[in-house]
């Protein structure tokens, strides 16, 4: 996967801590510190109790695969296919999913429910979360 | 029928085709000049303009023409006008223009929506995308992932059923195959030719379980409804079409972080804001672009359970053209054409209207739900021949 071309999200204030945790091994979700809620995508007010003390906070780094594709389709040239696209609950951060790759099986190896775990892809400055099967 | 109710009256439609070299905005003034015939009203008796989404400056082909332009080069002055992105799917402008009227804001508006994406495509220096390697607002957490197509967001959904509701690729098949039935007997549709089922269970896949003949494909067309206030319809000659219910909704606009597509809350919400039942419903005209969506949609819309919409399609007899429920039957935009929503309020009209031609349904229809959209946005109106 890794030489497949890839968009890359452009940094601001509030995506940072997510995009760049991964040079710390972290993945960083952004919390509400007063009533303990998840945001994400990440944004500077809480959606639940719209308080501004949100702040990013590490979580384990593993989750479930919610659900699944294999892309079959170049979008362009570049790309290799067919690849897994797949949504990730991740373990606990209740209501929060992360579109994602699962890499390092084959596609036909992925299945609703699978367990998995974080396995970043740098790029530049941007470290993306990618997700792998744990064994 | 009260003068409070809204009545879409004229609907037209430009050529459906891809690669055209006519201009989007003629094409949009083709459809213009077929809805006001249809009704009888003249171009100065048209106030008002609504689109989705408005000129789209970074992709050109999605949506070439904006409501200004419309406004200047039909020469009208319009008393209120809209067009945007940020509305709850394509016939959310349906909604806002009925919404306008209501407040009297126009009397006659155009609904009208372009798309000329196989146009753009062949012609990218006349129609060029926006640079795309560094992203934004939602696309950060699709493109980087390569999940760059509506395909492969719909198709999580749709696997979510294969996977959890047992939904099999014989039942889904019946969508393209419901559509291209239909489509052959549309003379505007796109693609004329049926589909058998061995051609469907042996087409590439795109991103599973949706393989190509699941997704619609790129379009150049126009199409365009007007909504009239009812104090306009005696104005009219043709048959008004009253806007019975509408429901749009959009709950965290996302494809993935949503437990479910917004067609789900939008279905329920329809049935709250009128006395009709699913069982009244002559004709349903739901969102396909890709196909599990119209599968979506009839589950949203109460014709069956949530997780049996393969079992209700199964076979095909129920949604056929001489079906119980009749389904697309201008061929869906898998038949007919990307026309991008608006096609679905179009036929919706035309089937209640008794002109369908060779895919006029049998009996007298007086019931049609339409809908567009159906993952992070959902729209639903349902319309009656009073």
């Amino acid at each position: 996967m890794s030489r497949v071309p890839r968009a890359l999200p452009r940094l601001d204030a509030v995506n940072r801590p997510f995009w760049t945790g991964g040079a710390n091994g972290e993945l960083r979700l952004m919390r509400c510190a007063d009533c303990a809620v998840f945001v994400h995508p990440p944004r500077p007010i809480c959606p639940k109790c719209l308080s501004e003390n949100v702040a990013p906070q590490t979580v384990a780094g593993t989750g479930v695969i919610d659900t699944f594709t294999v892309n079959y389709q170049k979008w362009h040239p570049a790309l290799e296919v067919p690849f897994v696209i797949a949504r990730v609950a991740i373990d606990g951060a209740p209501g929060v999913y992360l579109t994602t790759n699962i890499v390092g099986c084959p596609v036909e190896d992925v299945e609703i429910g699978d367990r998995v775990s974080v396995k970043f892809l740098q790029q530049g400055e941007v470290y993306l979360p990618l997700f792998e099967k744990v064994s | 029928m009260r003068s409070s109710d809204i009545f879409i009256t004229g609907v037209g439609q430009s050529q459906i085709g891809i690669r055209l070299t006519r201009h989007p905005l003629l094409l949009t003034v083709d459809a213009v000049r077929e809805a006001l015939d249809e009704a009888g009203l003249t171009i100065g008796q048209i106030d008002g303009i609504s689109t989705y989404p408005g000129r789209a400056a970074a992709y050109l082909g999605f949506s070439p023409v904006g409501a200004d332009e419309l406004v200047d080069a039909l020469g009208i002055r319009a008393t209120w006008y809209a067009g945007g992105l940020e509305i709850t799917s394509q016939l959310g402008a349906v909604v806002a223009a009925a919404g306008a009227i209501r407040l009297g804001q126009a009397r006659h508006v155009i609904c009208y929506r372009t798309v000329y994406e196989a146009a753009a495509m062949a012609r990218p220096d006349e129609y060029p995308v926006a640079r795309r390697d560094v992203v934004d607002g939602s696309s950060q957490w699709f493109a980087p992932f390569n999940a760059l197509s509506a395909v492969n967001w719909t198709a999580q959904y749709a696997m979510r059923h294969v996977k959890r509701y047992g939904l099999t690729r014989e039942q889904l098949a019946q969508i393209a195959l419901t559509d291209r039935a239909n489509a052959a007997l549309n003379p505007r549709a796109l693609i004329r030719e049926p589909l058998t089922m061995d051609e469907y269970m042996s087409a590439r896949m795109i991103s599973s379980p949706l393989c190509l003949f699941d997704c619609d494909r790129f379009t150049d067309a126009s199409t365009v409804l007007i909504v009239s206030a009812g104090d306009a319809v005696d104005e009219v000659t043709c048959t008004p079409i009253r806007i019975a219910a509408m429901a749009g909704s959009v709950e965290r606009l996302s494809w993935d972080q949503a437990e479910w597509m917004a067609c789900y809350p939008t279905g329920i919400d329809l049935w709250k804001r009128t006395d009709y039942k699913p069982a009244d419903v002559d004709t349903a005209q739901l969102y396909d672009g890709f196909s599990f969506q119209a599968v979506a949609w009839l589950e949203s819309l109460g014709f069956c359970g949530v997780g049996e919409g393969g079992r209700f399609i199964e076979g095909g007899k129920r949604i056929a053209l001489d079906g119980e429920l009749p389904l697309n039957t201008f061929g869906g935009q898998i038949g007919a054409g990307r026309l991008h929503g608006f096609g679905f309020a179009h036929e919706a009209v035309v089937q209640l209207r008794g002109k369908g031609g060779a895919r006029q349904i049998k009996g007298d229809p007086r019931v049609a739900v339409c809908a567009s959209g159906g993952g992070p946005l959902a729209t639903a109106l349902l319309l009656a021949r009073d």
